[in-house]
């Protein structure tokens, strides 16, 4: 066989292009009913009453009163009721389902139902969140988490300082927009709750269930039907449906699907936080940033769902790839009566990267200096002390992506012929991402366990609970037992992660798939080929094991390694801009990612290009706004994805730097590539535009409206 | 109310009794189980519906089925076993241009009407002839280079 990153054919694609592959939509479950919610109108309401319909035979309403367990959805907090009970914290929270065989008479039926609210004074911007408008939402504070982190001596620095910049930048919410919408179905079977569904993350499903039904762990089983497209989108929201469909399951006994419709998803599921970051920079006599100083506020929405761990994520990626010598921080995650918000590729950090990147391009606007050449002199290096006080333990490769990346999009020459205001721009972005669970997460939290299983004709079975959803997963893993094994991947069968058949190896969330899940892959594969026998069946475990050179981390007070080690990446957009209807076109993109040893160049490149493209949308495209607590953005039409049309050619390199505690050198590279995009874009409509922007997405509207 | 509809599907002719304002979609994914057809947005804006009507590409979701009246018309069950058909699946492969397949037998359908239209497709022409198929997870050069890719097998 080949080098690992020499690409092979992708498992799934030829039946996916082809149409044979079965979304669970496009699946026969015989007789099924359908399940559709009836939701909140109000933001923020006591709810006074709610008057049902006369059902035809056949329907079914389920509500609170048929719960046999807890009416608690249980993510990380379990604050989200499956039904609300006597209050409604948001526009479009599930307050009962209604089931049935025909679609149209389950919506006339939801339209049949009165429903009385008291409303109480909604907390619809931070502003109320944190004047506690009608009183708080979550604790008495407000916050879902209040965070600090101190690095060095940032008061002392800001007193001797010579100059202080200080700005705040602000992203707006961003909608994943998988291709296929959200989608169910729950199944009566062995005298328990069958659910397939379109998912990440089986385990967190059956989390969530087995507490509503009052049953124990193999009290319901899941299983992941293949995925279109999921971003995060399908990490928790998931449990929203699943939890109320597995209650009408229980009860009815029959089988029952929910799908989706793109309205319904756009306007209903999850989506990114918004954040407004401040960001306070000390420098010195010379012109040297001595400390910086962070305020981050996250809109966490209604509910907490994993709005903390965000916020982690936001915080630890505050000061990106620079090492700069003290540092404060304060991280807020804050409820309002917005729709929850949650888990988006990357996870926190692209909201982080934007403010930063964009702070550092101004600072070096200031001082007159290319903001490359800029940026350059505060390099992480080996050794340096993170914002946690923990260590960069990795060779920092940056100079070397830089080099090629401008060398590939010919950086210095087009930064200095298209100098201010030309109407041609090139903007050049940093960034790296923890891999996979902060801290101590991997072993305290989730202790991953693979299964690796040869039968008796040779083929090698991988039970892992990580999914494929179309970052090419099934592949990869697949790819690294078959060259660990030394045997062709057609001997390899991935097994399509039911929570009855394969173990706990933790969610397809975080980057941690392949360094983490893929590594284990890897070791239970090489016990495997030590103890191989032709034509007997073997079995093999693996369990994760902590790196040992990690700084050990705390988690209450986030001293330590947040993450053993990091990719890194170098985004260039370039733009051309019409000073009259301030529209922008992007004309050039190019990336060059640090991320280990890529462990398939095309589906790495696949990745990137993704990730680059869906980062661009969410800078200048993706508009989505809230009136009194409502999405305004209710079709596909309103919220606009890039298309064809929209992106050019895209080139892509990578930098060699295997990493010893990953599957053949390999890093994280899922979420990363959602990281640089917009502030490269927003660098490079700075340039040809010679205007100064703080706020995404950048829309004609922002930028005619923003000063010199 | 029901009515007759015979229309050729596929290449094989059919005729159903059927609500004539049913949504074309609807009924290849129902009624002829034809579950390539994939329902993204239920409004025309991505594409996942697409299938040749009379050789164009149309979203299937803004076709009423009674306007199909002996017209043609084609999904991928219908392309995939052709030549350009194979060589397009072929394509889609080698380049990378799948990943969670959701819009893929969508964009394979359009890949078919471009090979059908053009001898030599640049891929500004690609580009174009696209633009009403959406993808998130690509960033679409891939399957750009897979379009490229299929039609430089020339045309049978």
């Amino acid at each position: 066989m080949n080098n690992i990153s020499t690409p092979v054919r992708r498992l799934d694609a030829v039946e996916k292009t082809a149409g044979y592959t079965k979304y669970i939509a496009d699946r026969d479950f015989g007789d099924l009913l359908y399940g559709k919610f009836l939701r909140s109108e109000r933001p923020r309401a006591r709810l006074v009453s709610v008057r049902k319909p006369a059902l035809p035979d056949g329907y079914y309403i389920i509500d609170k009163d048929d719960i046999p367990g807890e009416n608690a959805i249980h993510m990380l907090g379990a604050d989200w009721p499956v039904f609300a009970d006597d209050e409604v914290r948001f526009i479009g929270q599930s307050i009962a389902l209604v089931v049935g065989p025909d679609r149209k008479v389950l919506e006339e039926l939801v339209n049949q139902f009165e429903v009385r609210y008291e409303d109480l004074p909604a907390v619809l911007s931070l502003e109320d969140s944190m004047a506690l408008k009608g009183g708080a939402l979550h604790n008495d504070d407000n916050c879902y988490a209040d965070y600090h982190l101190l690095k060095g001596d940032p008061d002392r620095a800001f007193e001797e300082a010579d100059h202080i910049y200080e700005h705040t930048y602000e992203t707006g919410p961003q909608e994943h927009v998988y291709m296929e919408t959200q989608g169910f179905v729950g199944v009566w079977e062995d005298g328990k709750v069958h659910l397939h569904g379109s998912l990440q993350c089986p385990f967190y499903v059956r989390h969530a269930v087995t507490p509503v039904l009052g049953v124990k762990d193999d009290g319901v089983r899941v299983t992941q039907a293949p995925t279109g497209g999921a971003f995060g989108g399908k990490e928790h929201y998931p449990d929203i449906i699943s939890t109320a469909l597995a209650v009408a399951v229980d009860k009815l006994k029959k089988s029952i699907g929910i799908f989706y419709e793109r309205g319904e998803d756009i306007v209903n599921s999850v989506k990114r936080h918004p954040s407004r970051i401040t960001i306070k920079t000390a420098l010195d006599k010379e012109g040297n940033i001595t400390a910086m100083d962070f305020d981050s506020i996250l809109d966490g929405g209604a509910f907490e769902s994993c709005s903390c761990i965000v916020l982690q994520r936001t915080i630890f990626h505050a000061t990106g790839v620079y090492d700069i010598p003290s540092t404060k921080l304060r991280g807020r995650a804050l409820a309002t009566n917005h729709i929850p918000f949650d888990a988006f590729r990357g996870f926190g950090a692209p909201q982080a990267i934007f403010a930063l990147e964009t702070h550092m391009d101004h600072l070096a606007e200031m001082a007159g200096v290319d903001p490359v050449a800029y940026k350059e002199r505060y390099f992480m290096k080996k050794g340096s002390v993170t914002i946690t006080n923990g260590k960069i333990h990795e060779e920092v490769k940056l100079p070397e992506i830089l080099a090629r990346a401008k060398e590939m999009s010919d950086y210095d020459r087009k930064a200095k012929e298209y100098g201010k205001g030309g109407n041609r721009g090139i903007g050049l972005s940093f960034f790296n991402h923890g891999g996979a669970f902060t801290g101590n997460g991997e072993k305290a939290i989730i202790n991953a366990h693979v299964k690796v299983r040869k039968r008796a004709d040779d083929v090698v079975e991988i039970y892992v609970s990580n999914v494929e959803m179309g970052q090419g997963l099934m592949t990869t893993f697949s790819k690294i037992a078959a060259q660990t094994l030394e045997i062709p991947i057609e001997k390899i069968e991935f097994i399509q992660p039911d929570t009855d058949i394969v173990p706990d190896s933790g969610p397809t969330v975080a980057s941690r798939s392949i360094v983490i899940v893929g590594t284990l892959v890897g070791k239970a594969s090489a016990k495997l080929k030590k103890q191989w026998v032709d034509g007997e069946e073997i079995t093999v475990w693996q369990e994760y094991e902590e790196p040992d050179f990690v700084i050990p981390w705390n988690q209450d007070t986030f001293q330590g390694d947040a993450y053993p080690s990091y990719s890194w990446g170098v985004n260039v957009v370039e733009v051309e801009y019409d000073p009259v209807t301030f529209e922008v076109s992007i004309v050039g993109l190019w990336n060059v990612y640090d991320v280990g040893v890529p462990i398939d160049r095309m589906i790495v490149e696949g990745q990137i290009e993704g990730g680059l493209v869906q980062s661009l949308g969410w800078a200048y495209l993706e508009k989505m706004e809230f009136k009194e607590g409502r999405i305004q953005q209710r079709t596909m039409a309103d919220y606009v994805i890039p298309t064809t049309l929209d992106v050019p050619a895209i080139e892509n390199d990578f930098i060699l730097n295997p990493y010893p505690e990953g599957a053949f050198g390999a890093k994280g590279a899922g979420e990363i590539v959602h990281n640089g995009g917009a502030p490269a874009f927003v660098s490079a409509v700075e340039m040809a535009s010679g205007k100064r922007f703080d706020t995404i997405p950048l829309t004609p509207e922002r930028i005619m409206e923003a000063g010199r | 109310m029901k009515k007759k509809i015979d229309f050729v599907l596929n290449g094989e002719k059919i005729s159903m009794e059927i609500d004539p304002l049913k949504r074309l979609l609807d009924v290849l994914r129902e009624d002829c189980s034809l579950t390539s057809v994939k329902e993204g947005c239920g409004e025309g804006e991505c594409g996942a519906c697409s299938v040749l009507l009379d050789g164009e590409i149309v979203n299937s979701c803004l076709i009423p089925v009674g306007t199909v009246e002996g017209a043609a018309v084609e999904t991928v069950e219908g392309i995939r076993e052709s030549e350009n058909g194979k060589r397009i699946i072929d394509a889609f492969a080698e380049e990378g241009a799948v990943q969670c397949g959701f819009c893929t037998p969508g964009m394979m359908v359009g890949a078919e009407w471009i090979l059908r239209k053009y001898e030599n497709p640049t891929s500004d022409e690609i580009r174009t002839a696209l633009s009403g198929n959406l993808c998130r997870c690509t960033g679409y050069d891939m399957i750009i280079s897979a379009v490229e890719a299929a039609a430089k097998g020339g045309r049978k």
